[in-house]
């Protein structure tokens, strides 16, 4: 923590920030309060729509033409940000205050080299010469940990790969040395094991330079990592503030402490602990309710105390923090561990008979080098080796989750086991017939209703010029489950309810809906044909926690109560963890490991499973990881190694034999495979990545802290002995 | 269904209302929505008929010995110009959406099956479009009717295969983007034909550009029914065509500008009113 003698970089007190539309005024934020110090960084975490970019655009001063300040301040080193003209704010912004946003590739001019890029920024703010600037620039891109930064320079932004795009940007916001560095998802674009590493570069940041943080993200788990406070932001509102460790530990608004309901942490189980939604959905900012804004979806509201007046931010002292704040009448009188939503244990679903059969799946694709070169050479077709000899089985009621990083080939798979693309060789086997090499055009009716798809992006899944009911109807008289109108009609509502949409959703269009609903339509569609296997393609990770813990729910319950297969396609090990019974993990189009989801997550692992594992942010301050940074980029898939694939960023990799010879297929018990060179005795004397503390110890050390909390309620701030 | 009927009620009138929001927009509809008027209640609106031989070089505002006045003057064999304009608008307005609608059908199913297929399917198509926009447009339109002889049938074929292939690009394109949508490959995976794919999952999805374009073409193909008539390739006289008057008072222009000026007005005004409806419609489709 830093001193509370450090001088206040960022003051701001009861800031509103509104939209001026058509529709009127639209309160985006109310009532925000913040302070940063020089070296401090605060996490702005909650939900999309939340209001969290609004303020970071509202400290700039930059909300366009509709937007503005309507009450409160913002002092940026002293100064009011109000008084300000343009050419001062310009000043300000890009120097003394930087931004980073979710898209680096947005963020970087693709026709520009990157030397040029960051040479103009010390050169506009500094007032530098081009070699000065330059030498500055080189000397940055080494500081955020690219390789060879002289050639680099040189290069345009399309020819780095993402991770390194971001970094650039980063290096590009720090090169004008602010105080105040504004990132505004960072991550959220990238896969996690380059996620992994930027969060290592930015918590490291702040030591480095001193430059104070706000970091804004979505995922409560990458705060745990990089922040020392957190606000946690809901409907336009802080409703709760504190930092790392009392937030975490004791979360006193119920909505804090629904979202924690909502994250699959690694105790979490689809059978016995399943996630718990919170109810309803994130009311429009003009249909705010009086009152608290949390309470009509809250399981505490009461009539007369919690939906009258504005409510204020009040201070919870706990934990030692003095400045726990929080925005709620009944903080006090909610009990804890009555607040902590448990999710009712359910009957895990049968497992039957094998359902898929995929054996030495093949996919290719073929590119035409039409250079002359290549020509003269008789090598013009080169392959795209996106599935190589997949083997795995997939039994009735099963989850079988296949994950693994953008480009590893898992969305290929589901295309062709879809029939859009057909496998260039191997058999895939669904109910006993082979359908690797049988496109969709080939299937029929029967086929195609018991194999689908759950799309990833909710936007994208339904048709916007047709109506939600004839989307389904559709697809119920195109499987021929039903023939005639009227009940296909009835099986449409009644596929509705299954989704736990109302009736009426029937006549609305896609643009009426809010992105889970969507989502919820499309599940419906996909079991329109009483599916006797359905792919998931990353269904939820569009979607905010609480809407995606929603939609993985329901998708689990259909799935229970059908005995459907759900082949669960992700990136997202925590998700996987909790739903799949069997986990693949892919890697350059292969499969490293796989098995039993609880042989997988522990040791022995695949080498490239354990740095995935690692690069996952986990949202509870008392679960304990191993750190591993892959260091590299993914390899060309046109080019990939000729050993292992994973060898040219594997931390544990033994010698020559991983770059010249394919890894054998180890087997470590119980259908249990790991692809890799490692001898298995040395596989499995490696540490358990996550460490979750058991529950005797989990007592322990809340009870320690509890005591140390009670005295320094009772000790040092009398003031706040509020807690009986 | 009695919830959401007022409601669809409701929202066919916001839309309308989103239109008054563009004054452009409401100015151009009330344009055309005047032309659509004159032309359907001609008989009406018309003060005398448009081929009679009533009296020549009558100046704008000449009162006639048996009644009535000529409000924007007669021609040279003596035919009232505003009777004329009026029963002129019927053909414009029958023909010029006639011949878009042609022309839309066309390069919408040639611009469908490029954007779908790809592959040799566009190139073949793209190929023959570029030929076909390789010509002069007035060459073309000369070699077609003069081949197949003056009549609104062949003006119809003729603007069809004109503005067909810069159609099909643009639905090309549009394609190209919808077809990778997730909604199209739920279609696939339910094993939909791929015309009805095209059609009834990519089609809608389309619409709001190609109805600007529409209004825009609309007003480019007034102007080539104005200049087939100018060229004497457009109706046979004596019926009345707003080109065609131009053509005929053409060298009498000088000396009686009223006979060329009044037509021009008339298709000049209905361009217009088509071309700021497209611009009220682009604003509306860009602001949400």
């Amino acid at each position: 923590m830093k001193d509370d003698t450090d001088p206040l970089l960022l003051e701001i007190t009861d800031l509103c920030l509104s939209y001026f539309t058509r529709a009127g005024e639209i309160p985006a934020v109310q009532d925000f309060s913040l302070t940063l110090r020089a070296g401090e960084s605060v996490g702005l975490a909650g939900e999309s729509g939340c209001g969290k970019s609004t303020v970071a655009l509202g400290i700039m001063r930059y909300m366009g033409n509709n937007g503005g300040i309507v009450g409160g301040t913002v002092k940026f080193k002293g100064r009011d940000m109000a008084t300000l003209d343009a050419e001062e704010l310009r000043e300000i912004r890009g120097s003394d205050i930087a931004m980073i946003y979710q898209e680096p590739m947005a963020a970087l001019n693709p026709s520009l080299t990157i030397a040029s890029q960051l040479v103009e920024v010390p050169m506009t703010h500094d007032k530098i010469g081009p070699e000065e600037a330059r030498k500055r620039a080189i000397q940055m891109l080494a500081d955020v940990k690219l390789p060879d930064p002289e050639r680099l320079m040189n290069a345009y932004p399309h020819q780095i790969s993402g991770g390194q795009q971001q970094r650039v940007v980063i290096a590009m916001a720090l090169l004008s040395n602010p105080s105040l560095l504004i990132l505004d998802e960072p991550t959220t674009a990238l896969d996690v094991t380059v996620e992994a590493g930027i969060v290592e570069l930015i918590s490291e940041l702040s030591d480095k330079f001193g430059t104070a943080q706000l970091y804004i993200s979505h995922n409560l788990g990458l705060m745990l990592e990089t922040c020392q406070r957190v606000c946690v932001m809901y409907s336009g509102e802080v409703i709760e503030e504190g930092n790392i460790d009392s937030l975490f530990t004791w979360p006193k608004h119920p909505y804090t402490h629904g979202l924690f309901g909502c994250i699959p942490l690694p105790y979490a189980d689809k059978n016995t602990r399943p996630l718990v939604a919170i109810p309803g959905q994130l009311p429009l900012p003009h249909e705010r309710p009086s009152g608290c804004n949390f309470g009509p979806r809250c399981a505490f509201f009461r009539e007369g105390v919690c939906d009258v007046g504005t409510i204020k931010m009040e201070t919870v002292a706990i934990g030692g923090d003095r400045d726990h704040r929080c925005r709620c009448r009944r903080w006090q009188e909610i009990d804890p561990k009555e607040a902590i939503p448990v999710g009712v244990s359910k009957e895990p679903a049968e497992i039957g008979e094998r359902v898929l059969e995929v054996e030495g799946m093949q996919k290719y694709y073929e590119v035409h080098d039409r250079s002359i070169r290549a020509m003269l050479s008789g090598k013009s077709v080169k392959y795209v080796k996106a599935n190589e000899s997949l083997d795995f089985t997939a039994r009735r009621g099963e989850t079988v989750a296949i994950v693994g990083e953008s480009g590893c080939g898992k969305s290929t798979f589901a295309k062709v086991l879809m029939g859009l693309e057909t496998a260039t060789g191997g058999r895939i086997t669904l109910d006993g017939v082979n359908i690797g090499e049988m496109p969709v055009q080939k299937r029929s009716p029967k086929q195609l209703g018991s194999l689908q798809m759950v799309f990833q992006n909710p936007n994208d899944t339904l048709n916007p010029s047709h109506t939600i009911g004839s989307q389904i109807a559709r697809v119920i008289r195109k499987f021929g489950v039903e023939t005639d109108k009227v009940k296909a009609i009835e099986r449409m509502l009644h596929l509705l309810d299954l989704v736990k949409l109302p009736r009426d959703f029937a006549l609305r269009r896609p643009r009426q809906l809010s992105g889970g609903q969507k989502q919820r339509v499309g599940i419906a569609r996909a079991f329109a044909g009483n599916p006797s296997m359905v792919i998931g393609d990353e269904p939820v990770s569009a979607l905010d926690v609480s809407v995606a813990a929603a939609v993985t729910e329901l998708l689990m319950d259909i799935q229970r109560e059908q005995g459907t297969t759900l082949l669960f396609i992700s990136h997202d090990l925590s998700v996987v963890r909790y739903l799949s019974d069997r986990v693949v993990v892919m890697y350059l189009g292969q499969i490293m490991e796989r098995g039993e989801t609880e042989d997988v997550f522990a040791p022995p692992y695949h080498p490239y499973t354990e740095a995935l594992l690692s690069a996952v942010p986990i949202a509870d301050p008392e679960i304990t990881k191993r750190h591993i940074v892959l260091e590299g980029t993914l390899p060309s898939v046109l080019d990939p190694p000729a050993g292992c694939p994973f060898e040219t960023r594997c931390p544990r990799k033994i010698g020559e034999i991983c770059e010249t010879e394919r890894p054998p297929n180890q087997d470590a018990g119980d259908r249990h495979v790991i692809a890799c060179h490692i001898p298995m005795e040395e596989l499995a004397k490696v540490e358990p990545v996550i460490k979750v503390p058991s529950e005797s110890e989990r007592i322990r050390t809340a009870m320690a802290r509890e005591a140390k909390a009670a005295a320094a309620d009772t000790g040092e701030v009398p003031e706040c002995s509020t807690r009986s | 269904m009695a919830e959401t009927a007022p409601a669809a009620l409701i929202r066919a009138v916001k839309s309308f209302g989103l239109l008054r929001e563009s004054w452009v927009g409401m100015v151009g509809a009330g344009i055309v929505a005047l032309w659509v008027f004159v032309a359907l209640f001609a008989p009406l609106v018309a003060p005398f008929e448009p081929n009679a031989t009533l009296q020549p070089f009558a100046t704008p505002g000449t009162a006639f010995a048996e009644g009535g006045t000529f409000w924007l003057g007669t021609d040279h064999i003596g035919r009232d110009i505003l009777s004329r304009i009026i029963w002129g608008s019927r053909t414009v307005l029958i023909y010029a959406p006639l011949a878009t609608a042609c022309a839309y059908v066309v390069g919408i199913l040639m611009g469908l099956a490029a954007g779908y297929y790809r592959g040799w399917v566009d190139e073949v198509l793209s190929f023959l479009g570029n030929v076909i926009l390789s010509f002069p447009v007035l060459v073309l339109y000369i070699i077609i009717i003069t081949t197949f002889g003056a009549s609104p049938i062949n003006i119809v074929i003729a603007i069809t295969f004109a503005s067909g292939p810069g159609i099909m690009r643009i639905v090309r394109g549009l394609v190209f983007d919808l077809r990778n949508r997730d909604y199209v490959a739920a279609a696939q995976t339910r094993g939909e034909s791929p015309w009805f794919i095209m059609l009834v999952e990519i089609l809608p999805n389309a619409r709001g550009p190609l109805i600007v374009d529409a209004c825009l073409r609309l007003g480019y193909v007034i102007i080539t029914i104005g200049v087939l008539g100018f060229l004497g390739l457009g109706l046979p006289p004596p019926d009345p065509d707003w080109g065609g008057m131009i053509n005929e008072t053409r060298s009498m222009a000088l000396a009686f500008p009223h006979m060329a000026v009044f037509p021009c007005l008339a298709i000049s005004s209905l361009i217009l009113g088509f071309n700021l409806l497209a611009d009220g419609l682009r604003e509306i489709s860009l602001r949400d």
